[in-house]
Parts: structure tokens; sequence; C-alpha cells
């Protein structure tokens, strides 16, 4: 058997023992999905009723948000899974073990992906119920998804990488949180970025999550007619930027994470 | 006979910490390795550079004749590792956990399964084979562990404080267990803070203290060398025992140790059976009446207290202390 095989084939036994875990704890996708939802009903009934978007209705215009927010919150379970397995002194197991270096991180992202996917249900049936709606083709629709998707597998090698140094799952659960929620909120994602201060303005154009946010937006048919046109090069071509940054963050994270964990011992 | 494992000068520093300062082992094929040293002592990161978990800042080690840097990679097909803490997936059952572990050493589906069957039965998980670990007791999981270490069959396996945590009971039966794998032929290297562990395990003991080797050698050659057998006395009040102390302390090859909460004297002799009878008729003498008397050979403890200060006073002078061969 080549070397590649075995990789693939070492992959798919870890993956498969990553879907048994997420299938024996179905709280973490319930927990990962609890919070979304009560944003999603906070800012849609509570904080929507004042809020004005441009002839759109409130609620369709942040459950994207919430739908992005919830792919970046997901994928932390990567990280934190990974500080587990640490932790457990499991990643020393297979680190002794004659498997590739990239196996145990692959089948976990692969694993997370699957639940990924159910979060991804789980949330658009929400805000299907909140009145949002898909006002575009099959195609573009499905391409969104795909866009949903690929943004959390990537965003799951960020957190897999921050997982491989952290100090205790706990103290990884905290930072992630600490990082995300400024992430998600300076962007487009609940209100938009116009009415901005000048500088949180420029990190929201220029936030991956804006370009996340607005591709879906634009591949789900939720951009309301008259809105004026975005002024930065990202919101201006908001899916191929998506994909840039969902490619970007690849291509920086995999052999980053990869090459921690050639080196990771437990304490 | 050759050697399995071979370490020379192993140097290992944490930022301005020494972990390891120059490591020399050797461990001959087929037999059993206790590392002893208290807590910080630099046994788990050995285990770590022998294991290919860790890369050595310098220094050399081979296992199974592979070098552990460069040719970590095969190194891997011939080892089994079980760390210090029980490293199996909680939410899988025992034979989940074997099972996976097989298909990550390429021995096949069935193969993998079948392994997985004996393991169980052979560790005496069968009951709870099919529960996932999160249940199981600290024992029973560490049961797991090790048959995860041994599924591949490997040359050479690397425990670390495999009964570190475990009540007496499961300590025991992890023993036992241990006393197994070893008839089977493998070389095995064992990391204890439990002395009498390591007396009880392994053909020879390395002590390791601060990331250097004080001590090699066999357990009887380690006792041997601090000192003969002890004397040790019980007697009625605590005042005796003070008393016990210094009348022995003429007959005594070293420093009797008076422990009054217990009542009790420890005096190490060099000829035991006849100072034990020159120190009773002197204890008659004297109207001392005792509780109890034992001859016994110095404890693992005793022998570890004495090596380690010894290390110390070598250290003090700058000498380089001398190992037992």
């Amino acid at each position: 058997m080549s070397a590649f095989t075995q990789a693939v084939e070492d992959g798919l036994v870890l993956t498969k023992r990553n879907v048994l875990k997420n299938l024996r704890n179905p709280d973490i996708v319930v927990f990962t999905s609890a919070a979304p939802i009560a944003f999603a009903l906070l800012f849609g009934f509570v904080f929507g009723s004042a809020i004005d978007v441009q002839g759109s209705n409130y609620r369709e215009f942040m459950i994207i948000g919430i739908l992005t927010q919830t792919m970046l919150l997901t994928a932390s379970n990567t990280g934190v899974g990974i500080a587990h397995d640490m932790k457990l002194g499991l990643v020393d197991r297979f680190r002794s073990l004659p498997i590739s270096q990239s196996a145990v991180l692959v089948g976990r992202t692969s694993g997370d992906a699957v639940n990924n996917v159910l979060v991804i249900i789980l949330m658009s049936l929400t805000g299907l119920l909140m009145g949002w709606r898909i006002r575009s083709g099959f195609l573009d629709a499905a391409l969104a998804f795909l866009l949903l998707f690929l943004f959390a597998y990537a965003a799951s090698w960020i957190t897999a990488a921050i997982g491989l140094t952290a100090k205790s799952p706990e103290v990884l659960g905290n930072v992630m949180l600490m990082v995300l929620l400024p992430l998600t909120f300076i962007s487009n994602s609940f209100v938009p970025s116009e009415g901005l201060p000048k500088v949180l303005q420029v990190v929201a154009d220029w936030n991956p999550v804006s370009a996340v946010v607005e591709a879906c937006r634009q591949l789900f048919g939720n951009i309301p007619p008259g809105r004026p046109e975005p002024e930065v090069w990202p919101l201006q071509h908001p899916v191929l930027s998506a994909f840039l940054w969902v490619a970007l963050i690849l291509v920086i994270f995999v052999p980053l994470s990869i090459r921690r964990y050639a080196k990771a011992v437990g304490r | 006979m050759t050697n399995a494992i071979v370490a020379e000068g192993l140097r290992k520093k944490f930022g301005t910490h020494t972990a390891l300062d120059g490591v020399d082992l050797t461990v001959p094929e087929g037999s059993v390795l206790g590392l002893l040293g208290p807590n910080g002592s630099g046994k788990t990161t050995t285990v770590r550079v022998l294991a290919t978990l860790l890369r050595a800042d310098a220094g050399r080690a081979t296992v199974s004749g592979l070098d552990v840097r460069s040719d970590a990679v095969q190194l891997r097909r011939k080892i089994g590792l079980s760390g210090q803490y029980a490293a199996v997936d909680e939410d899988l059952t025992a034979r989940e956990n074997l099972r996976m572990i097989g298909r990550l050493y390429h021995l096949g589906v069935t193969e993998s399964s079948r392994r997985a069957d004996e393991l169980v039965e052979r560790f005496d998980l069968t009951e709870n084979a099919d529960r996932q670990v999160k249940g199981y007791s600290g024992g029973m999981r560490r049961r797991v562990d090790l048959a995860c270490a041994v599924v591949s069959k490997p040359e050479v396996l690397f425990l670390d404080e495999p009964t570190t945590g475990l009540d007496v009971r499961s300590r025991m039966a992890v023993w036992e267990v241990i006393g197994e794998l070893v008839s089977g032929g493998s070389t095995l290297l064992l990391t204890t803070q439990y002395l009498e562990e390591a007396d009880q395990l392994a053909d020879r003991i390395t002590v390791i203290d601060r990331g250097r080797v004080i001590a090699e050698g066999t357990p009887d050659v380690l006792k041997d060398r601090v000192g003969g057998e002890r004397i040790e006395l019980t007697t009625r009040t605590a005042e005796d025992a003070r008393h016990a102390g210094a009348l022995l302390a003429p007959l005594a090859s070293g420093e009797p140790t008076v422990e009054e909460a217990d009542k009790r004297v420890i005096v190490p002799v060099s000829d035991g059976p006849a100072t034990l009878v020159s120190a009773i008729r002197l204890l008659d003498q004297h109207n001392l009446r005792l509780a109890g008397v034992t001859l016994r050979r110095p404890s693992m403890d005793e022998v570890f207290l004495a090596l380690t200060e010894n290390s110390d006073t070598a250290a003090a002078g700058g000498k380089i202390e001398e190992q037992v061969r």
C-alpha cells in the first residue's frame, strides 16, 4: 500500500473515531446551537424591533450573521476536542503510532465537519421559522451552504492550531469566545457596517466574516434592492473574496497545525 | 546480549529548566529496567525522547537498533507506549479503542478485531468491553491503556508510571499484567516513583534525580550499596525508643533512626544476626522491654534516600559520583 493510501486510511479510521464520539455526545450539537438560537431570538425580536435596515426585514438581514457566527462557534469545538486529547495523553499515544503526522488532525476536522453540517441544518431551520427566506436559485443557495461549510472547516484548522498549544481545554473555550465575539460583532453580521465609527468600519470591511456574510446574503438573495454599492473590494466581490479567505486560512493553518502536532507533547 | 535500548548523554532543556542533564541508559533485550526517581526528576522526559515524542537537545539514543531521531518512523512500528495518564478515548468502548489502535498499527480490519478480542480477554475486560470507557474505574482504564500499548506485540514497551493514582488492589492487578507482558519476551522500560514497584518488577534499576543518573544496578546491588541489614525495634514508649537508639548507636554501621511517634528505632548494621543478638542482650541489661523486633534488608525507600543524599554531597563537592556497574 502506498504511503498516500495508507495516510488516507489512517485519516478515515480517525474520522470514524470522531464521528462516533460526536454521535455519543449529541449535546455538542445542541449546546453549540443553543447560544446562536438564543442570539437569533434576541436580535431578531428584541433589538431588531429598533433596528432599521434600509428596506429589508431585519430578521432576514441578521440570520446570515448568526449562521456565520455559528460556524465559528462550532469550529471552536475542534480546538477544544484537541486540547482534551492533549490533556488525556491521547496525542502522545497517537504520536507514538506509525501513522502520518496529518492523520489525527484530518480525522478530527473531518469528524467535526459532519457535526457542522448538522449545525448548519439546525440553524437554517431556525432561520426559516423566524422568517428568513432563500430568494435565489438552487445553485446559488447550494454554493452559499458550501461556503458556510468550508468556512467552518477552515476555521476548525485555526482552532486546531490553538488547541495544540492551549494550557487546558477550559482556558481555551474562554480564549476562543474572546476572539470570536469581536470578530463577529465588528462586521456586517448584525448591523450594516456603513454606520460604524470610521476605525471599526475599516475593520468590518476587511473582516473575513463580513466577506462570508456578504457572499451568503448575495447568494441567498437576501440583499435588499436599492442598497448602496459597498465601497471596498472584498465586499464588492464577496463570493470570490470569501472563497479566497477560506483558501488562505487553509494554506496557512493546515501546515501550521500539522507542524504543531508533530511537536506536541502532553503536559 | 544485545541491548534493546541504548541512550548516551541525553540532554533536554525546557526554557531555563534542565530536564535531562546527560542521561545514559542501557537495557538488554528481553529485560526490565525500572527507571526510578521522584516527581520532576526527568523520567517522563526520558521516556518521551526514547518513544520518539520529544527530541533531545544533545546525546543519542537507539531503540531496537533504530535511531530515535532519524529512524523515528520505522521505530514507531516496534514500540508500545503507555503514558502517565490512561490515554484512552473515553467516548469509545474498550474494544473500539483496541480496534482503532490495531488499525493505526495497520494490522487490517480482521486482525485488529481478533487482536482486540484477545486482549479484552487477557486483560480481564470482557464484562465491560462494550461499554464506554467513561464509566470505568481507574484500574480498568489503566488495563485498557496497557492493552492498547501491546496491541502490535511491540519489541520494546515503555510504561510511564503505570500505577500512579491507583489504589493498592488495582496496583497489584496491574503488576500481575505487567509480569505477564514481560514473560512474553518484550523489553520493558518502566518508570515509577514507587520504590517497591521497581523492586518487584525490574531486573535492573536506574535511579534518576534532577535529570542525572545517580545509581544503576540490580535491586540487590543497590541495596548493598546502601549498607547491610536493618534491625527494626518497636518499643513500648517514645522515651524507650530514644533510649534504645542511644544504646545501640555503637553497634550500628550508620546513624540509627528514631521515629518517636511510632516508637520505632531503625538501626543499620553490617553483620545482621550477630549484631541482633548483641543488641537484644544490651537492651535486656538495661531492662528495656520491646514490643517487637525484626531483622530485614533495607527498603527501597531507604535505598533511594541514601542514594539521593550521596548525590547531594557529590554535587556539593563538585565530584563526579561513581556508578555501580
